[in-house]
């Protein structure tokens, strides 16, 4: 939109440097202090920079800093936290040349699209030679059309939505694909601080609770605990798609008692007082996927290598984020209004488990979420029986077709070989889901072992 | 005694202070709504809670609180800290480009459609059960089908303002057309003038008034509209900022976002009336 350019331009007359081509001012110093120099050079100053930026988001701290170090030396300064000669490296080796180096990629915001996020202000993305833009959006479904339309090139979505959009279910089929998932574990069972003496799930019944939206794991995973304690989730509950960033002005407003919901929000209803968490995604079945990392199958086939380096940012901002020691810095990096806009108290407790549970007590589970990103299609088929059970999908399902297509777990495993991590050897595996296993090979069997099915 | 101007500014000011001391009290009197300071809570969890879990503190800002941030977010009003956080001075130009965009379309669209409604009796008929049926729609009931069908979520909100903001417009300009006075209208029959030359230099100035009270209720509709779509749409303007403030469950933030919007408004509706004010003429 030419407007928005305009606009800008405008605002870059307020914060920018004084030649007008830096961002800041501590950017053009350091530029300015750069003289000419080989690729290589370029390379480890574009790095410098980035991460400089990161740690110090104000410009006032990045200018101390700079002057408190000489403007040399960055790389030794920072040595102790993050090995800049690695980064550098990784950057240097591109395979194909890029073919669109500006991108959008479109995250709802909560702790689950940590890695889409934090490989912004952290630098992963310029890391990988692209300029991407992260913009928060307002809903599931409004990231699933604009990332249709192509305003988004890649998007942040729950991990059963490009199975649903790939299928046609709540649109028109349109090809999508996970090249990786976001984050494992990672939600909660939330409910208002009025139930905290109605710990078993039988008593729930008539309870009004919130997912965040038909197509998600919160949804089956909801629905699978319920049904598990005897409670038929469509008919003593009444389940409500409520977008997460509503869930806790709703449970405040008595509008719902309860919800299964993306961290932060969980921990942000305690933090307020007004929930308490109930038990973590991970005691119904640990280590379940959450939310995915996603594109369509025409960006994937227009730009391969675009793909190919935004699939290893996305891989390498995942194994940082795994990183107990690194979670800390993760949570002050992402807490501010561009990103999650949240406090950053409670995006601590999210992410190193360290937390208060709304009834008085310190929890501590350094695995509440974890960043692993290999899309085994497992899960992908564990997903479509879910749909299959709770009537989304009717009739036959081509449950190992459809999760070879979406889920591209060959893929995952090629780009992470390339960048020396270490990818399990198998595509598919086999977990079991509040102690009941679940074998990948006989979905059809499995949705019928349930005694609460629509199927 | 007073002119009634002044005494009725004293009065406005005067419930201005009421209201604020009532406010102020009310945040500073009373806890929270449920739960009420909790005494005794261990100091380690406490630091993991947020104020108004540990001390009972209202969610609610007091008026001082909301002051000193309105002073914040106005003494830097365009800083642009990324594409999701910029500041209140560049998203209201947004979301002031944008209700201008649609608006001036749907002026552009009602104004002679009004006029052809008006001068026609059969197509005033004919077209009324549309806008009758198409004038209550909320502009959330447009944004789907916008969405699906532009592709374009900025263009989409253009839309959902210019479909919201057209229907005022063109009915007040159908009725002020057709009231014009028939005397009027048979002297320049017997003068002779041209149906053009009749809607420019007769029907216009005489239904001016009536259209542009039109125009005043839609620009309204128009601002109105902007936040829904901005919150629906997110990514810029008012309506988004105050989406990510309710999204960061900051009420302060978000009542500095209506009195902006308010202030705003009325800014707007002001221009409109000092226009109507130019071509409203005495019978």
């Amino acid at each position: 939109m030419a407007s928005k350019d305009t606009f800008r331009r405008f605002s870059r007359l307020f914060s920018g440097c004084a030649c007008g081509r830096h961002r800041s001012h501590a950017e053009h110093d350091m530029a300015a202090a750069r003289p000419a120099q080989d690729d290589a050079a370029r390379y480890a100053g574009a790095v410098e920079t980035a991460v400089v930026q990161a740690l110090f988001p104000q410009a006032a701290h990045r200018r101390a800093f700079l002057k408190a170090i000489g403007g040399t030396g960055i790389a030794a300064a920072l040595a102790p936290f993050l090995p800049l000669g690695a980064v550098t490296d990784a950057f240097a080796q591109g395979t194909g040349a890029i073919e669109k180096k500006d991108l959008k990629i479109g995250f709802i915001p909560i702790t689950c699209a940590t890695p889409i996020i934090m490989a912004h202000p952290l630098g992963f993305y310029s890391k990988h030679g692209l300029n991407v833009e992260v913009v928060k959006t307002a809903g599931w479904a409004v990231v699933r059309d604009k990332t249709i339309n192509k305003e988004y090139d890649a998007a942040h979505m729950l991990s059963p939505m490009p199975i649903a959009i790939s299928m046609g279910l709540g649109s028109n089929p349109i090809p999508f694909s996970v090249p990786a998932i976001e984050n494992i574990n990672g939600q909660a069972i939330t409910l208002a601080m009025k139930h905290k003496d109605k710990r078993n799930p039988k008593d729930w019944k008539g309870f009004k609770l919130a997912i965040p939206f038909d197509y998600s794991m919160h949804n089956y995973l909801l629905r699978y605990y319920l049904a598990e304690h005897g409670v038929d989730p469509d008919a003593d509950v009444q389940l409500r798609s409520v977008p997460p960033p509503e869930m806790v002005a709703n449970l405040r407003a008595d509008n719902i008692d309860g919800f299964l919901a993306p961290d932060n929000i969980c921990q942000r209803a305690v933090y307020d007082g007004v929930g308490f968490i109930h038990i973590l995604s991970k005691e119904i079945w640990d280590g379940h996927p959450c939310c995915s990392f996603t594109a369509s199958q025409e960006f994937v086939t227009a730009n391969p290598n675009t793909y190919a380096a935004l699939l290893r940012a996305i891989i390498d901002a995942s194994a940082y984020a795994q990183k107990p020691e690194n979670r800390k810095g993760i949570a002050e990096a992402i807490a501010p209004a561009n990103y999650l806009n949240a406090p950053p108290v409670v995006l601590e407790q999210v992410l190193t488990g360290t937390y208060a549970d709304g009834l008085g007590n310190i929890k501590k589970d350094p695995d509440r979420v974890s960043f692993e990103p290999f899309p085994y299609e497992s899960f992908a088929v564990w997903i479509l029986t879910q749909m299959k059970r709770w009537g989304q999908v009717k009739g036959e399902v081509d449950y190992q077709g459809i999760a070879k297509k979406v889920f591209l777990a060959t893929e995952a495993q090629k780009v992470m070989k390339e960048m020396g991590l270490n990818p399990p050897a198998a595509t598919s595996k086999s977990f079991s889901v509040m102690g009941k296993p679940f074998d990948p090979a006989k979905p059809e069997e499995y949705v019928a072992s349930f005694a609460i099915k629509r199927a | 005694m007073l002119p009634l101007r002044l005494r009725a500014a004293l009065l406005s000011v005067l419930i201005l202070v009421v209201f604020l001391l009532a406010w102020q009290g009310a945040t500073a009197g009373f806890g929270g709504g449920g739960g009420g300071p909790a005494t005794g809570m261990d100091p380690e969890y406490a630091k993991l809670m947020g104020l108004t879990a540990t001390t009972g503190k209202s969610a609610m800002p007091s008026p001082v609180e909301v002051g000193r941030q309105l002073w914040a977010v106005l003494s830097d009003p365009f800083y642009d800290k990324g594409p999701n956080d910029k500041g209140l001075g560049i998203q209201l130009a947004f979301s002031l480009a944008r209700v201008l965009i649609g608006y001036g379309i749907a002026v552009a669209v009602a104004i002679p459609l009004g006029f052809v409604i008006g001068m026609s009796p059969l197509m005033s008929r004919a077209l009324d059960p549309f806008i009758q049926v198409l004038k209550p729609i909320s502009p959330l009931a447009w944004m789907p089908l916008a969405l699906y069908t532009i592709k374009d979520s900025g263009i989409s909100a253009v839309f959902v303002i210019f479909i919201c903001s057209v229907w005022p417009m063109l009915l007040n300009t159908a009725f002020g057309v057709a009231s014009v006075r028939k005397e009027w209208l048979n002297v320049a029959r017997t003068l002779e003038v041209g149906p053009l030359k009749r809607a420019f230099t007769i029907i216009l100035p005489a239904a001016a008034p009536t259209i542009l009270t039109g125009m005043r209720i839609s620009i309204g509709i128009a601002w109105l509209v902007i936040v829904a779509a901005e919150m629906l749409v997110g990514g810029t303007g008012i309506g988004y900022f105050v989406w990510n403030e309710w999204n960061n469950l900051s009420i302060t933030n978000v009542i500095i976002a209506i009195l902006v919007i308010g202030v705003m408004g009325m800014m707007l509706d002001q221009i409109l009336a000092t226009v109507a004010r130019l071509v409203t003429f005495p019978e």
